[in-house]
């Protein structure tokens, strides 16, 4: 097996050992997950004869540090600058020294809010207009936190001014996205019980009976999770609604893994990786960096055939719900619109539509891009404030 | 096998009806050396798997593949217990006087045991190539069971206790990135993400893969599938497509691709998997595709 000779002569020089260090910590700060296997593996390739040349060296760290497709495409730039002195192109530091700066602002958030991991239990049972009477007591943190959810739950995004207020706005959504995503997961494991005979069980049991399986033991159906494939439109019109969105985005895919989300506005934008970051204030950091440079009216019949043709394969299965969250102002042609919704809804199984709007009095949808969309859509519902976003959940749950 | 460099390997590989571009080379370098699993991911129809056929074929070992599905477990993919036989021999044994955990002893033993890939994997003499392919359809949970035979080699069965591995077998997962793999699978396999090959790595391929072909006209094919791949299509065409259309041509006797526009188009069924790719690429299009072709 071992046929490559690994030479363990002399040790490595310390100054090589430094150099290796330093660069496994710019790897992770550019986002890698490089952990104490990859370093020893890497200092065995330092020692081994079969790197000879710079490029060889390159090409063996690739596949040793890299984990997924966008490890694999930057690792040259990360590589040449630190090996090579060649200035990185990404804004590494920009966005670091920012998301530094927010992340205290929200922490301090939270820290005015009171204490900042309330049990999911209670996250649950708080989702607005649920269970909390106004109260006349004082006000302690807790019961503070759930009066303005109760408040803010019936509270039209786009007029929600306050600063303060908006915050915490996002951060429910976000808290009650999480909610919603642990109650559906677990919904998926209290359902284990069916048909199936455990016969592996059911022959050990029936040992003691002489071998007469009498008790036979069942097993439960594979529980199939529901993917969630969100894409969020970004354009002017919606920027009322896309900060608290974006939060409640987060919240629901946040260390969920049957979960993808785009963002468009001209064009699409691939954000999972973004919003995968477990601090929300720098995954919206890095999602606001990813989705620059797009600007101008929306464009969804687009957006949508660039994710029918590049994404579609690989993030829908049958068991996908797709939700749109979009105003439906479309400043391309409706036919394309509806085309490609009708190609979308072929593949999935839900297509949720989300439109602000809803809630405004006397809205109708009679925008040509909505009118061409409607046909394809399962649900068509409002989500202006946070009452409209709880709503969903029931919705979701009988998928 | 006596790769030393790089660069014998890709030569061995592509003796073995492989044709690798240089980091693939090294990764497959890096496994045989750091004992490390080797995860691919690209696109369907990339050759992903080939390189472990290839691999296998080049070590002369056997190739153990595990194909993943959703709901795969355990019992599919490390061991099951042959209940049949467990029966028979719990009922033979009715008369003898034997207590239960006599019984159980005899019943729960290697004799009752039945392999799957996983375990097969490991009990061989000579260290195989194991293929875990698209293991991204596989469950959460059963990439759990995977770390810890990637890690350790060995399976624990609660019965017979742990079963450490003969020899270590070269791993090789593939992956369509339908589902995101965790980052703990991912941490343990070496990476590397296999694209569609340019031109001359696929005329290489198919020089290789089909018979009678002549330099120039695979060159002239491969271009021409390039440029397919850039079209609108709903179902991009792989390597495995464009070897039967080589061999399709090379069957009907096409020597030229300008001077068999015709052939072309009819024998555009081997690289064109839906009607609407189907429709799309209508005699126009492949006009202009091979007016572009040099």
């Amino acid at each position: 097996m071992a046929s490559v000779h690994l030479e363990s002569h002399d040790d490595l020089g310390t100054a090589v050992r430094v150099r290796l260090a330093g660069f496994v910590r710019s790897l992770r700060d550019s986002g890698y997950k490089v952990g104490l296997g990859e370093t020893e593996d890497a200092i065995r390739l330092l020692r081994s004869d079969i790197i000879k040349r710079p490029q060889r060296l390159k090409e063996a760290f690739r596949a040793l540090f890299s984990g997924r497709l966008s490890d694999w495409t930057k690792f040259d730039d990360v590589f040449d600058a630190y090996w090579l002195g060649r200035g990185v192109k990404s804004g590494i530091k920009v966005s670091g020294s920012s998301s530094r700066k927010t992340t205290k602002t929200i922490r301090e958030m939270v820290d005015a809010q009171g204490p900042p991991q309330d049990t999911i239990a209670g996250d649950v049972d708080r989702v607005p207009g649920e269970e909390d009477e106004p109260s006349d007591e004082t006000p302690s943190g807790r019961r503070e936190g759930a009066s303005i959810a109760d408040h803010l739950g019936k509270a039209d995004f786009r007029n929600i001014h306050d600063p303060e207020q908006l915050a915490k706005a996002h951060e429910l959504a976000e808290k009650l996205a999480r909610a919603m995503r642990i109650r559906l997961t677990r919904r998926d494991k209290q359902k284990r019980k069916g048909p199936r005979l455990d016969l592996r069980k059911t022959i050990r049991h029936s040992i003691a009976q002489g071998g007469t399986p009498i008790e036979l033991i069942r097993k439960g159906p594979r529980t199939r999770q529901l993917r969630l494939v969100i894409l969020l439109d970004a354009s002017g019109s919606m920027s009322n609604y896309t900060g608290v969105f974006t939060r409640f985005v987060h919240g629901l895919l946040d260390n969920f893994r049957e979960a993808e989300a785009f963002l468009f506005h001209t064009r699409l934008v691939h954000v999972s990786s973004a919003l995968s970051e477990r601090d929300a204030t720098r995954a919206l950091d890095r999602m606001g960096l990813m989705a620059q440079g797009i600007g101008g009216g929306t464009k969804i019949g687009e957006a949508l055939a660039d994710f029918n043709r590049s994404h579609a394969a690989r993030v829908i299965h049958s068991r996908t719900c797709v939700m749109i969250l979009s105003d439906g102002y479309d400043t391309g042609t409706p036919d394309q619109l509806g085309d490609e919704m009708a190609r979308l809804r072929k593949r999935c199984k839900r297509i949720i539509w989300l439109n602000p709007m809803i809630g405004w009095d006397g809205y109708e949808p009679v925008t040509g891009g909505m009118q061409a969309a409607l046909p394809h859509v399962d649900l068509f519902a409002p989500a202006h404030n946070l009452d409209s976003l709880a709503a969903l959940e029931p919705y979701l749950e009988r998928l | 096998m006596t790769t030393q460099t790089k660069d014998t390997l890709a030569e061995a590989l592509a003796g073995a009806g492989y044709v690798a571009d240089d980091g693939l080379a090294m990764a497959l370098l890096l496994t045989e050396m750091l004992n490390r699993p080797l995860l691919l991911e690209g696109e369907a129809g990339v050759g992903k798997t080939e390189v472990a056929k290839a691999l296998a074929k080049l070590d002369n070992t056997d190739l153990i593949r595990l194909q993943c599905y959703e709901g795969l477990d355990r019992s599919d993919a490390i061991y099951e217990w042959n209940y049949q036989r467990q029966l028979l021999a719990i009922k033979a044994r009715e008369g003898s006087g034997d207590n239960a955990e006599t019984v159980e002893e005899a019943v729960f033993s290697e004799k009752y045991l039945l392999e799957r890939p996983l375990l097969a994997a490991i009990r061989q003499d000579k260290a195989p190539v194991l293929l875990i392919d698209e293991v991204d359809r596989a469950d959460e949970e059963f990439e759990a069971f995977l770390l810890e035979l990637l890690s350790d080699f060995q399976v624990s069965i609660p019965e017979l206790g742990t079963i450490e591995a003969k020899s270590i077998p070269r791993v090789i997962l593939t992956s369509n990135g339908t589902r995101e793999l965790s980052d703990a699978l991912r941490r343990r396999c070496l990476y590397h993400y296999v694209d569609y090959p340019d031109p001359s790595r696929e005329a290489r391929i198919l020089l290789s893969r089909v018979e009678g072909l002549d330099t120039a006209l695979a060159l002239q094919i491969a271009e021409l599938m390039g440029k397919l791949r850039k079209e609108d299509l709903t179902k991009v065409p792989g390597v495995a497509e464009t070897i039967d259309w080589a061999a399709a041509l090379v069957g009907l006797g096409t020597k030229n691709l300008h001077e068999r526009r015709e052939t072309v188009f009819d024998t555009l069924v081997c690289v064109l998997k839906t009607r609407e790719d189907q429709a799309r690429i209508t005699p126009e299009v492949t006009d202009r595709l091979l007016g572009k072709v040099a």
